[in-house]
């Protein structure tokens, strides 16, 4: 009796102790793991920064099936941690979903846009971004050729590869792009043989530029490309230190910045969590390409003098650089 | 489709199929001696992992290919203990060593090198570089066949030769030596078999233990010859294909090498060409990649004819006494 007396108040402890450290934030890795070497690595960095010039401690979870998405998010909301951070747009409709349940809740959406009141929403200007990354391809490009591998077939994905091959007919309106795809399911964003294996081909049909948005699918893109002799383009964190001198360049989403963003204005204790929509593009450098000491021998000063005047000119919107997710259509393709 | 693409084609055929084809080899023994063996695909996941940690920790691939086979090796004595010492559901073991090795390779993953359950990436010696056979260079210019010994034949991992010349040797072993006419019979009437007063244990072992030498090198060819390096799940389903090629190819090597390339062509297609515009149809790229699977269906449901299994296989023997 007396050790069940004990249990008892020892959970009542945790669970009071819980309730005290109550404004801790909470991150939820999406499929593909937190150490991805892309997405939902740049999503731990930010957290990992948040924490060290804070202090602080924050909860994640990494999900490792479908199954588990909307019990995650339950979990965390009802753990008392606030603000609650989801990275990947698979988080859409079940956020739609359980976000009204939890109004004192803050939660924060990367990559898709969820219209409740409690909630905000990243999302960034991937075709921006990639449409520079397009840029450069097709000026480092010889045989006028260059790939794109993506990872699950989905509007987000179409985005990047359109904006990317906007980029690339500018520089050379004769250059070809091979598109593909490496799934329909979540497996897409973690099969790196059949990353390599498309590298491969598209190398084989005269591609000497890949660019992947295949989140750990992407690791066998570049190192397909390494083998091949041909360059990669990583995306979303940095990857040009992953083969050096193979990597043209990443198309970097900062993710990191936005994960630490809603971190600090959600733990800042005004009570005052802003929501709605956050669009972060070139002008506010939550996109952008990744030149260090890795790559800088394969971008060429006028290579990046182009690429820094069409950066200025889609800034002041000079060049419009067509989205997409807007229309559910790529006319340049 | 012209000739300048059936080549590279036919070349990510060779390279999809080598682990489908060593994994049904592995399988073609096991089950062959009446033991069912749905575990293939966490022996190559146990080996993918134990070969790419080690080469990527010593920096010899063949150090690794050791680890991956012992790994491999391990994972079969389990199977070989649950199923045929402790008599128990081979079925249910074989499961059990699929959801092992899945949890177990991401588990000790994280915990040495703490990148998410992937292991370094490896480069230079702790990989399977590509071997050119000889004259490669000197004959690629002849026409017709230069190109194909250039391109298809030469120009592969190891173990992409390994797997080739494992056909004639699975079928010499097991048609034309004293051993394999007595692992054949033990899967058929152990009973038969131990009159004869041969161990039907010891027989049954042999066959688990090479079952689990294969499955190592399919495993070890995943993670160090065709990726660098080893990822969560990394085997996709690839253990499964190979039991149903097993039952396509109706257990015999030969056949199970055309059955595992027709995979591997159709899973090399599906890569290649996501859309394919036929007779001014377009066939969607969802449906070329289920493609392998409905052929498996269609083919199992009447195109191979009757597939009988070995007439033992999934039953424990139970001496009599």
């Amino acid at each position: 009796m007396s050790s069940m007396q004990r249990l008892l108040g020892a959970a009542a402890v945790t669970a009071m102790s819980a309730a005290v450290a109550s404004a801790e934030p909470a991150i939820i890795f999406d499929l593909g793991g937190k150490f991805d070497k892309s997405f939902n690595e740049a999503a731990y960095t930010g957290a990992e920064r948040w924490a060290e010039e804070t202090g602080g401690s924050y909860r994640e979870i990494e999900l490792t099936s479908e199954a588990q998405r909307e019990q995650a998010l339950r979990r965390m909301a009802e753990s008392g941690a606030n603000p609650v951070v989801t990275a990947g747009f698979a988080y859409q409709s079940v956020m739609d979903q359980v976000s009204p349940e939890y109004p004192d809740t803050d939660f924060v959406v990367i990559d898709t846009v969820v219209d409740q009141p409690n909630v905000r929403s990243y999302i960034f200007s991937e075709h921006e971004g990639s449409y520079l990354v397009g840029m450069l391809a097709a000026m480092a490009s010889e045989s006028g050729t260059v790939g794109f591998v993506g990872g699950m077939d989905v509007p987000l994905i179409r985005k990047f590869a359109c904006g990317y091959v906007q980029g690339v007919k500018a520089v050379n309106p004769d250059a070809t792009v091979i598109q593909n795809m490496t799934g329909t399911t979540p497996a897409a964003w973690n099969d790196q043989t059949r990353g390599a294996e498309l590298t491969r081909s598209q190398a084989s049909q005269g591609a000497d530029v890949v660019f992947h948005a295949a989140g750990g699918t992407g690791i066998g893109v570049l190192q397909a490309a390494a083998d091949e002799g041909i360059l990669g383009i990583g995306v979303d964190s940095n990857q040009n230190y992953l083969h050096p001198g193979s990597v043209l360049t990443s198309m970097v989403k900062r993710v990191d910045n936005a994960v630490y963003d809603a971190f600090v204005d959600g733990t800042d204790g005004d009570d005052q969590f802003e929501t709605g929509l956050m669009v972060l593009g070139l002008e506010e450098e939550g996109v952008g390409y990744a030149v260090d000491e890795h790559n800088q021998d394969l971008i060429t000063d006028e290579m990046r003098a182009s690429v820094e005047q069409a950066r200025q000119q889609i800034i002041s919107g000079e060049i419009e650089v067509h989205d997409y997710s807007t229309d559910d259509n790529c006319s340049t393709s | 489709m012209d000739v300048a693409a059936i080549l590279p084609l036919l070349d990510s055929t060779l390279r999809l199929a080598t682990p489908l084809l060593l994994a049904c080899l592995a399988g073609l023994f096991s089950e062959r001696s009446g033991i069912f063996d749905i575990g293939l695909e966490g022996k190559m996941l146990i080996s993918a992992f134990f070969s790419a940690a080690t080469a990527a920790i010593t920096g010899s691939v063949w150090l690794g290919l050791m680890a991956g086979v012992a790994g491999a090796l391990a994972f079969s004595l389990i199977h070989g203990l649950a199923s045929i010492t402790f008599r128990g559901n081979q079925l249910i073991s074989g499961v059990a060593i699929n959801f092992l090795a899945s949890g177990l390779t991401v588990l000790i993953a994280q915990d040495w090198f703490s990148s998410g359950g992937r292991t370094p990436a490896l480069a230079g010696p702790a990989r399977f570089s590509a071997i050119d056979l000889p004259f490669a260079d000197a004959l690629r210019d002849v026409p017709v066949l230069g190109p194909i010994y250039h391109d298809l034949v030469s120009g592969h991992t190891i173990l992409v030769y390994v797997a080739l010349l494992a056909v004639p040797v699975t079928w010499y072993v097991l048609f034309r030596t004293r051993y394999g006419l007595r692992l054949r019979a033990v899967g058929e009437n152990p009973a038969a078999v131990d009159t004869a007063g041969i161990s039907v244990t010891g027989l049954r072992y042999s066959a688990v233990l090479i079952c689990g030498l294969l499955t190592g090198l399919a495993g070890a060819y995943l993670a160090t010859g065709l990726n660098a390096g080893f990822g969560r799940e990394m085997t996709a389903g690839r253990g499964y294909i190979a039991l149903a090629a097993l039952i396509f190819a109706k257990w015999r090597p030969w056949y199970a090498l055309m059955a595992t390339l027709l995979f591997g062509l159709l899973e090399a297609v599906a890569i290649r060409y996501q859309t394919v515009d036929l007779l001014g149809v377009t066939i969607p790229g969802p449906f070329m990649q289920a493609l392998p699977y409905i052929l498996t269906v269609v083919i199992l449901a009447g195109f191979v004819g009757r597939a009988i299994p070995p007439r033992a296989g999934g039953a424990p023997y139970v001496k009599e006494r």
